[in-house]
């Protein structure tokens, strides 16, 4: 915890929080909060899901009104009404879901909201560009100013969002998990940002979740957990082992494939060969893709979103055409598509979408644990369903999986992220599936429940499962695979032994570089 | 003869296609802003009654009578859009619903007619009417004369205000902030736009146009009351803001298209030219479909450009 006396801290600070704490109808979600961030300065907020940062980015711009404490800016006590206040006095937030028009161009997402230059009534869109061009010079972020947002990849349409920020002269600049959406050289070229901003005199602010981005972004970390400001540390001097500590309130030992892998001789179980697909706006998602995972093997998908992985597992899970290609489990051709037909081949599909797609949340737990089931017996005698083999059945799995919840009738939306995850695998893996294809399954969990659902797919594998794991998070891709094959504008660009990746090809890869061409570089 | 013929069509387009111009226009306002409006047709009526109703009420000359009619066809429609801003804007009713209910509310069996029952309008035509003048001096141009500059002062005022409701949306801050809600209103609010306000505001406005477009009907086409007066021209306006792909420039030339076939049945029958009835009076129900189709389908409305939270109400994300 600092000691810096609060008088002195404040007037060097951009921003002080003290003991800010804001209550919901049964929810403390900030208590207690304290936390300076000092004029120039990149500093982190740390903390799991539900650790309250959300809550504490919105009081930050005006969104809420803190119950008790105080804020300061630059060292004057200040309360926003609004978070047009917020704005006013130069607090700017880059969210996590960029709040940017598609159809707008670049300009015209920036100035909206300002007072634009203007000649009469009319906007000067010239020199508002010119102004834009040279903020972004200013800070080396190369952006074409009448470009439509629809057009820019996501790092650009970041680099708007920062830019709309300075366009207003914030002072000081929230971000809310910004490396999620990029590529690590699109992820290094932010921090390069951030820290020339932060060398211009302004303060940054970083929430994020990922122990090791913060730790070498950040000079700072501020360890938000349940709520309360838990301590702040110098990043310098921190491992990633004591923050997660700090993060999570005790020892966190992190899930790392050892050994496994498809045994010498295993089948092939899932082979999928030049496949293509056309994407909800009809037009080509998947190109030609072409893999093969083999039993008790984790074949691992990175990429970034939005590069035909979700369309690939829906043509596995069959809720997607192919418009070619074919797919073979276990050396069976793969014919019809409908969602049913994959499931009796023994696909077992658990979709990003755990609680939407993948459950039917108004459904209780034994409900949702033979929905892939009910057709055949045990579980139904034709046409009645078997309510006492059903409840034994929640019962054993349950325990198996280790699904917390106070009984099988509960409503599946009443269950926290990671039993949510454990009732959708508990699920799939009581088909007895011979491929289990997985689509980002920790996002949003927290590290204790990331661990576990890590075992559960590893354990998978080591009963002979075929896994196909799709993730954005490159972190849980590399520790799980076996085999890493990169995703880039719906194909794969390469397949890699995980023993042979590293991080930085993965990251050219993931930005579309060929790989031919980085070999020779 | 011909060149005659010619010249009578095109004026009779753009005559019969004002109403339409003035109609369009406040939908293109409402619907930028994110609200769909299917009341167009019900408060034109209101716009109509409360016109005929104060130039049958009122005597004076032309120039004062006829400001006022106008204005209070304004004011008599803006209160029905300010019903359905309530509703949708306030309540978060479905704008589909709404916009039906106004018309029917409004509508031939509904407020408009129980009005010109109560004021016994409809008996002769009004006193005042808006009648065909060379505003600019410009009719004795060969060809373009009689065609565009020998029209009425509400035809002037519609072009006026298609140039400045364009400028207006594409080149101001304000049309900025207008758009912005359209698309996204999560992103406008987060950058302190007011996105109820310029909702509420774009919709009276939408109302007021369409109160103009009625008084075009009973201050100067027919020129007197008659219940449904307006003959579903509402529903043609609102195919018409999607045929102009939400723009006034392009929605000024479907206007007068569709102004042109109506105006047909007066023009060419008058010439013993046959032209099939059923056509003509179908029309607006053909429009109605379409549009009915249109707006309640949001892949169409993507591909065809509408504003994006078109239809969709606006609630700011809290817990």
């Amino acid at each position: 915890m600092s000691e810096t006396s609060a008088v002195g801290a404040v007037t060097a600070n951009a921003v002080t929080a003290l003991g800010v704490t804001k209550r919901f109808p049964g929810v403390v979600a900030n208590e207690d909060v304290t936390f300076e961030v000092r004029v120039g300065e990149v500093h982190a907020l740390l903390g799991e899901n539900g650790a309250g940062k959300t809550t504490l980015s919105n009081i930050l711009t005006g969104l809420y009104r803190p119950d008790e404490g105080h804020l300061l800016l630059a060292g004057r006590e200040t309360i926003f009404e609004s978070p047009k206040a917020a704005i006013d006095a130069g607090i700017g937030m880059v969210h996590q879901h960029f709040r940017l028009i598609p159809t707008f161009t670049v300009t015209e997402n920036i100035i909206l909201g300002t007072q634009p230059p203007s000649r009469r009534f009319l906007i000067d869109v010239k020199s508002a560009e010119d102004r834009i061009v040279e903020l972004a010079e200013q800070f080396a972020m190369p952006v074409d100013p009448r470009a439509r947002i629809w057009q820019l990849s996501v790092g650009e349409q970041q680099r708007v969002e920062i830019l709309k920020v300075l366009y207003r002269d914030a002072q000081v600049l929230i971000m809310d998990e910004p490396t999620a959406v990029l590529t690590p050289p699109e992820a290094e070229s932010l921090v390069t940002t951030l820290r020339s901003m932060a060398r211009q005199g302004r303060s940054v602010i970083f929430i994020s979740h990922k122990l090791g981005e913060v730790a070498s972004i950040a000079e700072r970390i501020t360890v938000l957990r349940d709520g309360k400001s838990v301590a702040t540390v110098e990043a310098a001097g921190s491992s990633r082992e004591s923050l997660a500590e700090l993060m999570v309130g005790r020892e966190v030992t992190s899930v790392i494939r050892q050994g496994g892998g498809a045994l010498p001789g295993a089948a092939t179980v899932l082979s999928v060969d030049s496949l293509s697909a056309l994407g909800d706006r009809g037009r080509p998602a998947l190109t030609d893709v072409s893999l093969q995972v083999k039993a008790g093997e984790i074949l691992g998908i990175a990429g970034v979103a939005g590069n035909g992985q979700r369309e690939l597992v829906e043509v596995l899970a069959g809720l997607r055409p192919r418009t070619r290609g074919s797919i073979d489990i276990d050396g069976e051709a793969m014919e019809r598509t409908d969602a049913r037909y994959p499931i009796r081949m023994g696909v077992a599909y658990v979709p990003q979408d755990r609680l939407g797609t993948g459950l039917a949340p108004d459904l209780s737990i034994a409900e949702n644990l033979i929905l892939k089931r009910y057709r055949r017996p045990p579980i139904s005698r034709a046409p009645f369903l078997r309510p006492s083999v059903i409840a034994s059945e929640a019962d054993r799995l349950m325990t198996q999986f280790d699904v917390r919840a106070p009984s099988a009738d509960t409503p599946t939306r009443r269950l926290s992220g990671g039993n949510v995850q454990k009732v959708l695998l508990a699920r799939e893996m009581s088909g007895a599936p011979k491929v289990l294809v997985v689509s980002s399954p920790t996002q949003g969990l927290d590290v204790g429940a990331v661990a576990t659902v890590h075992q559960l797919l590893l354990d998978a594998a080591a009963k002979g499962v075929g896994v196909l794991l799709v993730s954005e998070d490159l972190d849980e891709v590399m520790a799980l695979s076996d085999r890493i094959a990169v995703m880039y504008e719906g194909k794969i660009l390469a397949c890699i032994e995980a023993s042979e990746a590293d991080i930085s090809r993965i990251g050219m890869l993931m930005g579309g570089a060929d790989l031919n061409e980085g070999q020779g570089s | 003869m011909n060149d005659n013929l010619f010249i009578v069509v095109f004026a009779a387009a753009i005559y019969y296609g004002t109403p339409l111009v003035f109609a369009a226009l406040g939908e293109i306002l409402a619907e930028r802003s994110g609200v769909i409006n299917l009341g167009v047709e019900g408060m034109m009526l209101l716009g109509a009654v409360g016109a005929c109703w104060v130039a049958t009420s009122i005597d004076g000359p032309a120039g004062v009578v006829l400001p006022i009619a106008v204005v209070a066809a304004m004011l008599f429609a803006a209160a029905g859009a300010l019903i359905h801003a309530f509703l949708t804007i306030t309540l978060r009713v479905n704008q589909i619903i709404s916009g039906l209910a106004l018309t029917i509310f409004a509508g031939v069996a509904g407020v408009s007619s129980y009005l010109a029952g109560l004021w016994d309008l409809g008996q002769a035509p009004v006193a005042n009417q808006f009648g065909k003048m060379d505003l600019l001096g410009w009719g004795d141009l060969p060809v373009l004369g009689p065609i565009l500059f020998n029209q009425t002062l509400l035809t002037y005022l519609s072009w006026l205000l298609v140039v400045l409701t364009s400028i207006y949306i594409f080149r101001t801050r304000w049309g900025l902030q207008l758009r912005a809600v359209g698309e996204s209103p999560q992103t406008a609010d987060s950058v302190g736009v007011a996105v109820q306000r310029s909702r509420y505001l774009h919709v009276l406005a939408g109302g007021a146009f369409a109160g103009i477009a009625g008084a075009c009907f009973s201050l100067s086409i027919l020129p007197t009351w008659q219940n449904g007066m307006t003959l579903g021209q509402g529903w043609i306006a609102l195919a018409l803001v999607i045929f102009g792909f939400w723009r006034p420039d392009l929605m000024l030339v479907g206007a007068y298209l569709f102004g042109g076939l109506s105006s047909l049945r007066y023009t060419l029958q008058a010439r013993g030219v046959e032209i099939p009835q059923l056509f003509l009076d179908s029309l607006p129900y053909v429009m109605t479909i379409v549009v009915l189709v249109v707006v309640s389908n949001s892949a169409a409305r993507r591909q065809l450009g509408a504003p994006a939270a078109l239809g969709k109400p606006y609630e700011r994300e809290e817990r």
